[in-house]
Order: structure tokens, then C-alpha cells, then sequence
């Protein structure tokens, strides 16, 4: 079996946000960058179908050369080779386009749910689109059997089970599997496992990023004593008018 | 302008957070056609025109209760086409947006989720979109003729303009090769509130202290009408469902009220929550960073203060 996950390269859950270049500009300064947490379920729950099953994993990232450490991580934590699409990603429809381009012949390919950067949600069902083969999202849990796919995906105030051929998309989050850490031996390895860089395909998503902005700033806090609790009531009521 | 709505329902009830999709649409002026899928009545399907819609459609096929990606995208392109829609809005949600984004694919429509604002037409037509989380918005123009939105809980206010609409039979082709997933169990509780529809949300963390105290968290909720939810380390440790965890990597809400109890307030969990009109928190540690982040503050034990806020809630009904 053939597995893609896809990886994205975004900050740190911990980071600042913050924008350059009159709002238009992502502000890198002192930002970590790291695999997409949910791509990071994905990416575990590949590894361990490797190690269960056999399967090969390679990870795919469309980002600039930036993003190499991010995807060197992905093969440290087990993947065993790489494919970066050499583009600065524009919308989540250009970034289907390279991942469908790229992914055919896989017969697993996973991500997360969303990144975290953009939010979208959507690449997953996108690239199955382009592909013509079913997605399932948000998955949290993902079985094999034969060339059967046995998923849980959660639906607000609960789980559906739902049952599928391969090929297929899953887009994934917890508890599909518990994130790896790489071991020195893994760290090691992936120096010299292969990367492949390409260039992209044309693709116009019909969408274009304008600026940034960033929240009006949260007004100080109203402390309230604990033996006063019917004030706190008093004033969700009258002040804040939300009951 | 011709703009169809697609609407969720769930419990026989055309969901409330469709229903603000269906006042967006109605906002954006033009023409308003609702549509829902599967099994429901004729009636609650119909009060989506006390939110505009001029027409409704019902797809009613029982092959439609189990939502299958592929499938729904296909029906909602077809009923585009019937009515020459140009716009497709609905709200975000685990099934909305992956269905939006194929039929957007589909139609080469441009597409933006997590929408949190009615747009600006003044030139060209620019929405707005919560990124990074909720931490920051993206202002990002939409070239093509035709646009599938995708909006996130509070982007348009509920606003009843008019009566019930009668409902119109939509028999779209189910194309059998499209149900090549298969739903085979659903698990569902019932009876509680869905968190990311709920206007109040109680939440609680690790100073709750096990999940035998959640019973005094559930009545302050019920008090409340407010749906529970809590932190990542309460849902890891199993105190709570997973659908229950609210955060970066869990349930982001946007409710008029959030109140959170023993929880610390980490980034990753306001992130979940910082879309909250109006926020409480209660920790008995008064350098929790989510004080920060709160409207109002309460340093006490959770085992002292939920019994109070209980009876001063019953007493202030």
C-alpha cells in the first residue's frame, strides 16, 4: 500500500500572530515553524500502518525552501521519502491542485482536518475532488482491512462509523493516533532519505489574499470576589447582556 | 443576484447555525433559495423562509440521511443549476465544508470558509476570514463569477423578516457510483446541547478534579440551557468524549457566553474559544493566564463557587 500524507509548514500553536508590510505580510520574526498538529495525526497514524502493514509513506509539503526542516521532520519521525511542490502557496485550491497532481497511484492519502494557518478545511475534499475518489473528514480513527478502510469520523455531539474502498482521502485529527517524536536514529536517517523538489502546476484558485488584520484588543478583565458570585450574575445580565 | 442556501438539520430541526446562513444570503440581497436534504418536514424545513428565502427546495431522497460528501456536493450543484444561482452559502460546519469545497472544485467557483462577515461589494467582492485560529482575519477577494461561502457561527445575525415558505419537491439523479462510502453507525448524544451551536457553553478543566464532579458542572449548565465542554488534558484523560474538547485541536466555539471553570487558559485552548462574546472564567489560581483573556474573573475553588453561581442564577430567573 502506497500512502501521502500531506504536511503543512505552519507556526508554533504558542506563536504571536503578527503582520508586516502595511498588513500584507506575515510576520516570521521569532516564529517556530512546525508539521500542522493534525497533520501530525495524520502522519502517525501512516507510520503505524507502515509498521503494522507494510505500507511506504511519503509526505508532500508545497511550500518554498523554507519549509525543508518541517518535511525533514516528517522523515525523521518514519516517512520514507519526500516530495516538496516549489511554490509560496497562494489558496487552498492551488494547493489541492499540486497535492492531486502529485498523489496519483497512492492508494491512502491523509492530512489533517485543517491547517492551522488558513483553517480551510477543505483540501482533503478538494483533492479528492480532482482525483475522483471519495473523502472522509474529520477522521479519528482509521483501520485497514484488505483493501477495505474502516473509519470513526466525529459529527457535532458525535461519532459516525463510516466504511470505504481504497483510493481514498482522509482528513484527520486526534485520536487517530498519538503524535511521534523522532528518535536520534530517525533524525539521523532522514539527512539522507530522498526529497524530492518540483515545480508547480499552473492553478488559478479565483481567490486572492488582500491583507491582515488582527482583533480590537480584549478590555482588562473585571475581577469579581468569590463571596459576591450574584454580582457576576448581575452583570452578565445588565453590562454584558448575554443572559 | 440568485443565492442558494444549503441547511442542516438535525433532531427534525433545520439547524440554528443554517438558519444565520440563511439570514447571511438574505443580507447579501438578490434572490434566496434554501435547500435541505433527507428526511424532515415540510414544516421545519419551512421556517427558513421566516429568515427570506423566497423559495425552498427539499431533496427528500432517504438515501440522503447519511451525509456522503461527494453525494450532497452533486445534489447542490444540480439544484444551482436549476435555479441559475450564482452564490452557494452555507454555515461551517465537520460536513458543510468538505461538501462546499467539492461542489466549489466542481463549479471553478472561488470558495472561502470560516467567513465572519457579510462582504464588501464596494469594489469587486472581498470577504472576510478568521485565520491563524481566530487569532487574526484575512481579507481576500473572490474573482470568479461564481462563489461558494462557507460562514462561521455569528457572521449574520438571525433576523426574522417574513412567514413560513411552502416547500417545493427537488428530485435531483443520485449518481450510485458517488455512495462509495458508507455510513454504518452513528453514536450520538442525544439529548445534550451541540457545542457548536450553543449560545452558552460551560467548560471545565483539570481543576474539576475527576470526572465523578462533572455532575455540578452539567446542573450549572442545565441552569443555564448551556451546552458543556471542556480542556485537552479532561478529554486525553477520558473524563470527557472527545467531541466535548474545545481548542486548537478540538471544537471551536462561538457563543455569547463562555465560562470556564479550573481550566488554566493555555493558547491553545483560548484559541478554541476566543470567538466568545463574553467571557468567564473561574480558577483558584489567580495567575491562570486565562484571566487575561476574560471579561470577568472569579478566584475561587470550583467545588465553592459552582453552587453558588447555581443558586444565584435560580434566584436571579
Amino acid at each position: 500500500m502506497k500512502i501521502l500524507v500531506c504536511i503543512s509548514h505552519v507556526p508554533d500553536t504558542t506563536s504571536k500572530i503578527n503582520f508586516i508590510d502595511n498588513n500584507t505580510k506575515f510576520d516570521t520574526a521569532g516564529v517556530q515553524f512546525i508539521i500542522g498538529p493534525y497533520d501530525d495525526y495524520a502522519l502517525a497514524r501512516a507510520i503505524e500502518l507502515k509498521e503494522s502493514s507494510g505500507a511506504t509513506v511519503t509526505v508532500i509539503n508545497v511550500g518554498l525552501a523554507e519549509t525543508e526542516p518541517t518535511i525533514r521532520k516528517a522523515l525523521a519521525i518514519g516517512a520514507d521519502d519526500a516530495i516538496r511542490v516549489n511554490a509560496d502557496p497562494t489558496d487552498s485550491f492551488f494547493v489541492a491542485s499540486q497535492i492531486a497532481e502529485n498523489g496519483k497511484g497512492y492508494d491512502l492519502i491523509l492530512m489533517g482536518r485543517e491547517s492551522i494557518d488558513f483553517n480551510g478545511g477543505v483540501v482533503h475534499s478538494m483533492v479528492a475532488e480532482m482525483l475522483g475518489i471519495p473523502a472522509v473528514s474529520p477522521v479519528m480513527k482509521l483501520d485497514m482491512e484488505g483493501s477495505k478502510v474502516i473509519m470513526a469520523r466525529e459529527i457535532e455531539g458525535g461519532k459516525e462509523y463510516v466504511e470505504a474502498n481504497l483510493p481514498l482521502v482522509a482528513g484527520c485529527q486526534e485520536p487517530i493516533a498519538e503524535w511521534k517524536i523522532p528518535n536520534m536514529r530517525g533524525i539521523m536517517s532522514a539527512r539522507t532519505k530522498p526529497l524530492k523538489v518540483v515545480e508547480p502546476k499552473a492553478a488559478d484558485g479565483f481567490t486572492k489574499g488582500k491583507t491582515f488584520e488582527l482583533p480590537p484588543p480584549k478590555g482588562a478583565v473585571q475581577m469579581i470576589s468569590a463571596d459576591r458570585v450574584g454580582d457576576l450574575v448581575a452583570k452578565l445580565k445588565s453590562e454584558a447582556k448575554v443572559l | 443576484m440568485k443565492t442558494l442556501v444549503f441547511v442542516e438539520h438535525a433532531e427534525g430541526k433545520v439547524k440554528a447555525t443554517s438558519l444565520e446562513a440563511v439570514s447571511y444570503a438574505v443580507a447579501m440581497g438578490g434572490e434566496v433559495t434554501v435547500i435541505g436534504l433527507g428526511t424532515l418536514s415540510a414544516g421545519a424545513l419551512g421556517e427558513a423562509g421566516k429568515y427570506g428565502a423566497k423559495k425552498i427546495l427539499h431533496a427528500s431522497d432517504a438515501k440522503l440521511d447519511h451525509p456522503i460528501i461527494q453525494v450532497f456536493a452533486s445534489v447542490l450543484i444540480q439544484a444551482m443549476q436549476q435555479e441559475g444561482s450564482d452564490i452557494l452559502v452555507l454555515a461551517n460546519s465537520s460536513l458543510g465544508t468538505p461538501v462546499a469545497a467539492k461542489a466549489a472544485v466542481r463549479l471553478s467557483a472561488g470558495f472561502a470558509s470560516n467567513v465572519v462577515e457579510l462582504p464588501d461589494t464596494s469594489s469587486g467582492f472581498v470577504v472576510k476570514r478568521s485565520i491563524y485560529t481566530g487569532k487574526a482575519f484575512a481579507l481576500v477577494e473572490m474573482k470568479s463569477e461564481k462563489k461558494v461561502i462557507a460562514i462561521k457561527k455569528n457572521a449574520a445575525p438571525l433576523k426574522e423578516v417574513a412567514g413560513a415558505t411552502a416547500v417545493t419537491a427537488f428530485t435531483p439523479v443520485l449518481d450510485e457510483k458517488d455512495f462509495n462510502t458508507k455510513v454504518v453507525s452513528t453514536e450520538k448524544a442525544s439529548t445534550s446541547i451541540s457545542l457548536p451551536e450553543a449560545n452558552i457553553v460551560v467548560s471545565g478543566g483539570r481543576g474539576m478534579k475527576g470526572a465523578e464532579h462533572w455532575g455540578m458542572l452539567e446542573e450549572l449548565a442545565a441552569t443555564l440551557g448551556a451546552a458543556t465542554g471542556c480542556s485537552k488534558p479532561v478529554s486525553d484523560m477520558g473524563w470527557r468524549p472527545h467531541h466535548e474538547h474545545v481548542g486548537q485541536t478540538g471544537v471551536k466555539v462561538a457563543p455569547q457566553l463562555y465560562i470556564a471553570i479550573g481550566i488554566s487558559g493555555a493558547i491553545q485552548h483560548l484559541a478554541g474559544v476566543n470567538a466568545s462574546k463574553c467571557i468567564v472564567v473561574i480558577n483558584k489560581d489567580p495567575d491562570a493566564p486565562f484571566f487575561k483573556a476574560a471579561d470577568y474573573g472569579i478566584v475561587g475553588d470550583a467545588f465553592d463557587v459552582i453552587p453558588k453561581l447555581i443558586s444565584a442564577l435560580k434566584a436571579a430567573k
